[in-house]
């Protein structure tokens, strides 16, 4: 069959016309549940690394929405620490990093840690369980090919890592990869995170010596990934990271 | 049912299955196989986005211009792609965080863009939604074998649950590290292409 190079255009521009037609209307009508699901996802990685539920507890909504009764989530000023009178679910620090008037440059000294830019605000999450309070931070960093975005759990006084996780990542399965590992997770509890100001928790490579105290064994295979991680503990945890606010937070305890 | 349309509808689940004879969707076949629920999750999403493909392309199989047929059937898959991977991401979370960037790789999935071309552009609408039906089927049913025996010897269990107590839980089972890895999904389709040619030796080809 023959057709005129009119029909072919109007034909194609029909096509493209149902075609996104269809596609903006679908994620427009699914965005509500979406977005609800991520908050869900979040909660859940939030109680995990809190270790108030298993590693493997499905958490359904309601399990979710009852422990979260007693852990708060807060917006923080990054530079000064200060509380931000901000509903949590209204920033998001990932996406404001992105904007110019929202962040700053990462000062040169964390530059190891491959976060381009720091949002002014961030969010925590304390954890007011009884017997178990402590404090959530959400972190992110690259390693070998990608960003790396996880949680840690850190005890109310500051005085040892309560866990970590990383949620999402694209290290290589097996090596890297094994960042989100059980056993190798297992190894960051009850770590001792600071000594004076200085960060000293941090990973070093599987076979140099460490300080059980402070550091985790690398991943074998993983040096690249492992520095990152050890990279983004020391940034977030420094003075352009949550640093003025966890000083505010040992002054209180 | 007229022996035309059971062709359609059985050919793909045995003599001319889209995996194992065509040796078509194998990347896919790999990637979502190390457990049953993701497998099975992907192939629901595939049998969506074909049946539906080859009835729209068939639909408009007569208004289609020839010089642009491929990206057109391409934006038509893309679309229903995108569609089926929202729908996921709305109602199967934590499933579609599983198959990650898989779902929306069936746009690339062979199959799709295979029994559009071969199929639907030159049949009309009933029966092109049968065939990407019983194609999707065929994938489907590789897919399943594969995962199920992937998660089974792999780490013991079967949708999540134990079957086979693994050592690590305190039971007897060593779970087998290959089959998680992607060999293990080759020896799989392997055997299943061994014994389905050893079933029907017109199938084989000749040497």
């Amino acid at each position: 069959m023959d057709f005129s190079n009119k029909y072919v255009l109007g034909f194609a521009l029909i096509i493209c016309m149902a075609c996104s037609a269809l596609v903006s209307a679908t994620a427009v009508a699914l965005k509500e549940q979406q977005d609800a699901n991520k908050l869900l996802d979040q909660q859940r990685q939030v109680i995990r690394v809190a270790g108030l539920a298993a590693e493997d507890d499905p958490l359904p909504q309601t399990e979710v929405d009852r422990i979260f009764q007693e852990i708060e989530g807060r917006v923080i000023d990054r530079e000064t620490g200060e509380y931000l009178d901000i509903d949590v679910t209204a920033v998001d620090p990932l996406k404001e990093a992105k904007k110019p008037d929202l962040s700053v440059a990462t000062p040169a000294e964390f530059k190891a840690a491959q976060v381009s830019r720091l949002s002014n605000r961030l969010e925590v999450f304390e954890i007011k369980v009884p017997g178990k309070e402590c404090i959530v931070l959400p972190i992110h960093g690259k390693g070998l090919w990608s960003t790396m975005y996880g949680y840690l759990a850190l005890k109310r006084d500051l005085s040892k890592v309560v866990g970590i996780t990383f949620y999402e990542h694209g290290e290589t399965p097996g090596l890297g990869g094994e960042i989100d590992n059980k056993g190798w997770k297992k190894q960051w509890r009850e770590r001792s995170v600071f000594e004076g100001n200085e960060v000293k928790l941090g990973v070093v490579k599987a076979s140099a010596p460490r300080d059980k105290e402070y550091q985790v064994d690398g991943l074998s295979g993983a040096t690249i990934t492992t520095k990152g991680v050890d990279a983004t503990i020391k940034l977030w945890l420094g003075p352009a990271g949550y640093g003025p606010y966890l000083k505010k937070v040992k002054g209180e305890s | 049912m007229d022996k035309a349309t059971k062709g359609i509808l059985l050919d793909p689940l045995h003599e001319q299955n889209p995996v194992t004879l065509q040796v078509l969707g194998i990347c896919s076949a790999l990637a979502v196989t190390t457990k049953l629920e993701t497998a099975l999750v992907m192939s629901a999403a595939l049998t969506f986005v074909l049946t539906s493909s080859n009835t729209i392309i068939s639909l408009l199989r007569n208004k289609i211009p020839g010089s642009i047929r491929i990206i057109t059937q391409l934006a038509i898959i893309a679309s229903l792609v995108i569609v089926a991977d929202q729908v996921l991401k709305a109602y199967l979370f934590e499933t579609s965080k599983a198959l990650s960037v898989f779902v929306g790789l069936i746009i690339t999935n062979c199959i799709v863009m295979g029994r559009a071309e071969a199929f639907a552009m030159a049949n009309p609408p009933g029966p092109s939604a049968l065939d990407g039906f019983a194609n999707s089927m065929g994938y489907s049913i590789v897919l399943i074998y594969v995962a199920l025996f992937r998660e089974l010897l792999g780490s013991g269990k079967v949708m999540g649950l134990p079957v086979f107590a693994s050592v690590g839980d305190g039971g007897w089972y060593v779970p087998n590290g290959l089959m998680v890895l992607s060999p293990g999904a080759f020896f799989l389709i392997g055997l299943f292409i061994w014994v389905q040619r050893s079933v029907t030796p017109s199938l084989q080809e000749a040497d």
